[in-house]
């Protein structure tokens, strides 16, 4: 089988290009295929990999276009693979994921105090179970399209991670969770549902999104570009 | 820039400690090789054990008695007693940080039964415990602020001795993998939590390409002990050809082992060595192996053991709700590790271990299922709290020079090795030869083969290295140095093997299959001096 993958690296003169490799390998996944190559034809083909069981989140890349874990993904004669995209590339398949974990923390995604009671029916668990089966394989984060309009979008995993937390009947001050979110937040995702679509683990970060959108709601925000449109045709200037 | 607390590694064990070291008021940085949540942690399914009794009736007592009868008296009592009485707080205290565990009917955590167990002890969050537990520790350090750096791997830890006192810790080197660059961290104090060894199987292990023993080897270098070596668990059900895990958890909920024949041949719920070793009799007979879940139900299996399903789809073709899945035992868990006191310590003043890489000497010669997370909260507070502490005493000088240089320079060289030999290649060959020579089942004939193969590799080293000589995230080069490590850690694990001329738990000899407790009840202690490997017995 042969496939294409898209090289990289941030050293001086040394240009992007997609390099093809014919490999002899059938109904095999991606990292299969990627270690087949690594260890056989070229050690300097760069990639994250770790668990092979799709639970660690390291080998999230693109296939033709779409955010697929390797681990996971049974490669195809004539795939081309590249990196994921909204993180800056640093060789090959490997991108910096620093910026993008860092939205966890700009958005608060955790308990704000230690709860102290352990009864926790089934229900109320259930209410956040698939949420809290988030790998951080950045996938939701690569497809959304927000990233061109604004860098400082917390982003699917973050905020699916907020709604993890504020839907936890052990936190105790969901109201500043939502605080937290109104800015670069729940208001700046198109609701495209790209995020939903890509995800390993089958969660939709764009259901979280507007299950926050609620909770904003009824804690007395609302859509600031609706308010902004709305506010400007009282003034009596133009409103489109 | 100088912490008080350096913490190498980022899995549960790492965050743990991390944590309580800043509760202490400790200024705390934690370096990983990945990133924290990519850690082996996550990939621990079954749970983690408690005697709550939310399932069943069960005691601290019972905990304790399972862990002592599967350690086969290679375990300390005092510490597998601290290990089970602090079970009950552990399981409180990551639940009540937001850990999403299931529940039971009466809303308290749900509990099941795994292997050795003499009840419903494990508590766990579907398949996804290990998962659930890593993310949540995760945004607590986040929380708290704790400055976590991604992608820098351990290359040796800097240690001084000065003239007639003990060696003390003084920081580690790392190579910095974006960058390609060896940096220098000091610190105070120092807490190793790097993780196992199971990948010198290669590709008969259940574990991450990471688990390469990077800090046993660094620790043994620097000075440190090594203990137990020997022991490395094989879990009974990874699947055939890929060998990946599928927990224990499907048993503990009544699946069987049948062989070709159909036929079932052991129980299933024995501890993890007597259940391997029984699919290993049954595999060199000829048979081959399955696990049978097909009568637990498909809503069973959804809402329980909704990975093993994936997995087993996209691994061997099959459904397990419909399908038998074809099983081996492979290495899961290494019982060895950095010898390490009651308060975490190690022989090197200031320098601490913990979780898969330590040895608290409470598995013994063979681990319990859902242990390993409890050991990483009980023994991780542990560390975090004693390394901070000495941390605040510490009034020694610190030189890392030396040492800097010097591992700039082995980088250096080991770019510059001859490449004639692939260490890919031997690899997978150690990965085999370890398989079968020293796996389930050994022999001081196949063990001293081993050794021989081992030693061989080793003196070809400078003939290896890697052909890729980029700077920038050279994978080549970080594998050439795990592979480093683990051909170092092999050694020690063989000639451990050789010296136990006895059967314990997961150390197993064919050739002397009987217990002997008159001249082996002890554990082994491995050490170098002057590079020369030593090894002995201690009670």
């Amino acid at each position: 089988m042969r496939i294409k993958i898209a090289r990289y690296v941030s050293e001086a003169s040394t240009v992007k290009k997609n390099i093809e490799y014919d490999v002899d390998l059938e109904d095999a996944t991606l990292l299969e295929l990627l270690n087949e190559i690594k260890t056989k034809q070229d050690p300097t083909l760069s990639y994250s990999s770790g668990c092979r069981s799709s639970i660690c989140g390291s080998c999230s890349m693109r296939v033709n276009g779409r955010e697929v874990l390797a681990c996971a993904y049974k490669v195809k004669d004539g795939d081309f693979v590249e990196p994921m995209k909204n993180s800056a590339v640093i060789r090959d398949l490997v991108v910096d994921m620093d910026r993008a974990y860092e939205f966890n923390a700009k958005a608060k995604a955790w308990q704000s105090s230690i709860a102290k009671t352990m009864s926790l029916s089934q229900e109320s668990m259930k209410i956040n179970e698939l949420q809290s089966d988030c790998i951080l394989c950045g996938s939701c984060y690569s497809v959304c399209p927000v990233y061109a309009v604004n860098e400082e979008f917390l982003g699917p995993f973050a905020l699916t991670r907020i709604w993890r937390y504020v839907s936890d009947k052990r936190e105790e001050e969901p109201k500043e969770k939502i605080d937290t979110i109104q800015t670069n937040g729940v208001w700046d995702c198109t609701l495209c549902n790209e995020c939903t679509l890509v995800c390993p683990q089958g969660i939709s970060s764009k259901a979280d999104i507007e299950k926050l959108r609620m909770r904003s709601v009824a804690s007395g925000y609302s859509d600031p570009s609706f308010a902004t449109s709305f506010g400007s045709s009282f003034d009596g200037s133009p409103s489109f | 820039m100088r912490s008080d607390v350096l913490i190498i590694g980022a899995g549960g064990a790492g965050l743990v400690a991390a944590i309580n070291a800043h509760t202490q008021g400790a200024k705390v940085k934690v370096i990983t090789k990945e990133y924290p949540t990519r850690s082996q942690t996550c990939m621990a399914q079954g749970g983690i054990n408690a005697a709550l009794g939310n399932a069943s009736q069960d005691s601290v007592q019972a905990h304790i008695e399972n862990t002592l009868m599967s350690a086969r008296g290679i375990a300390n009592e005092d510490a597998v007693r601290l290990l089970c009485e602090s079970a009950p707080e552990a399981v409180e205290w990551l639940d009540s940080i937001g850990v999403c565990f299931s529940r039971t009917k009466d809303a308290k955590i749900a509990q099941r039964t795994l292997g050795g167990a003499s009840a419903a002890r494990a508590c766990y969050a579907q398949d996804y415990t290990g998962l659930k537990i890593l993310h949540t520790l995760y945004d607590r350090c986040n929380a708290l602020g704790i400055e976590m750096l991604n992608e820098r791997c351990l290359v040796n830890l800097v240690t001084k001795k000065p003239q007639k006192e003990d060696a003390y810790i003084g920081g580690a080197t790392f190579l910095n993998i974006r960058s390609g660059e060896v940096e220098t961290y000091e610190a105070s104090s120092v807490i190793v939590a790097t993780g196992g060894y199971s990948r010198i199987y290669d590709k008969h292990s259940t574990n991450s390409t990471s688990s390469t023993g990077d800090g046993l080897a660094a620790a043994i270098r620097a000075g440190a002990r090594l203990s137990d070596m020997e022991f490395v668990q094989f879990h009974p059900t990874a699947l055939k050809g890929s060998s990946i895990l599928i927990s224990e958890s499907a048993r503990g909920a009544g699946g069987y082992l049948l062989n070709s024949k159909g036929e079932r041949f052991t129980n299933e719920l024995a501890p993890r060595d007597e259940v391997a070793r029984a699919i290993d009799m049954e595999i060199q007979k000829g048979e081959n192996v399955f696990l049978d879940i097909r009568h637990l139900g498909e809503e069973f299996i959804n809402s329980e053991l909704p990975q093993e399903r994936k997995l087993a789809k996209l691994y061997e073709n099959i459904d397990p709700v419909y399908d038998l899945i074809p099983i081996k035992p492979v290495a899961h868990y290494t019982m060895g590790g950095i010898e390490v006191d009651e308060d975490s310590s190690t022989k090197i003043k200031g320098l601490y271990a913990v979780g898969e890489c330590a040895n608290h000497r409470v598995h013994g010669a063979n681990r319990l299922g859902g242990n390993s997370l409890l050991e990483l909260v009980v023994f991780g507070r542990q560390a975090g709290v004693n390394a901070a502490k000495y941390a605040k005493i510490f009034d020694k000088t610190i030189d890392t020079d030396e040492q800097t240089q010097s591992d700039k320079n082995l980088v250096e060289e080991v770019k510059k090795f001859t490449n004639q030999i692939d260490f890919y290649e031997k690899r997978a060959f150690i990965g085999n030869i370890f398989y079968n020579n020293a796996g389930i089942s050994r022999n001081d004939r196949d063990l001293k083969e081993a050794l021989c193969q081992i030693h061989q590799i080793q003196k070809e080293l400078p003939l290896m290295g890697p052909k890729d000589k980029t700077k920038a995230y050279n994978t080549n080069l970080v594998e050439f140095i795990e592979f480093s490590n683990m051909l170092e850690l092999c050694e020690i694990v063989i000639v451990c093997a050789i010296n136990r001329s006895e059967s314990r738990g997961a150390h197993y000899r064919s050739d002397i299959p009987e217990q002997n407790d008159v001249d082996y009840k002890a554990h082994t202690i491995t050490y170098k001096e002057a590079n020369l490997l030593y090894a002995d017995f201690v009670e």
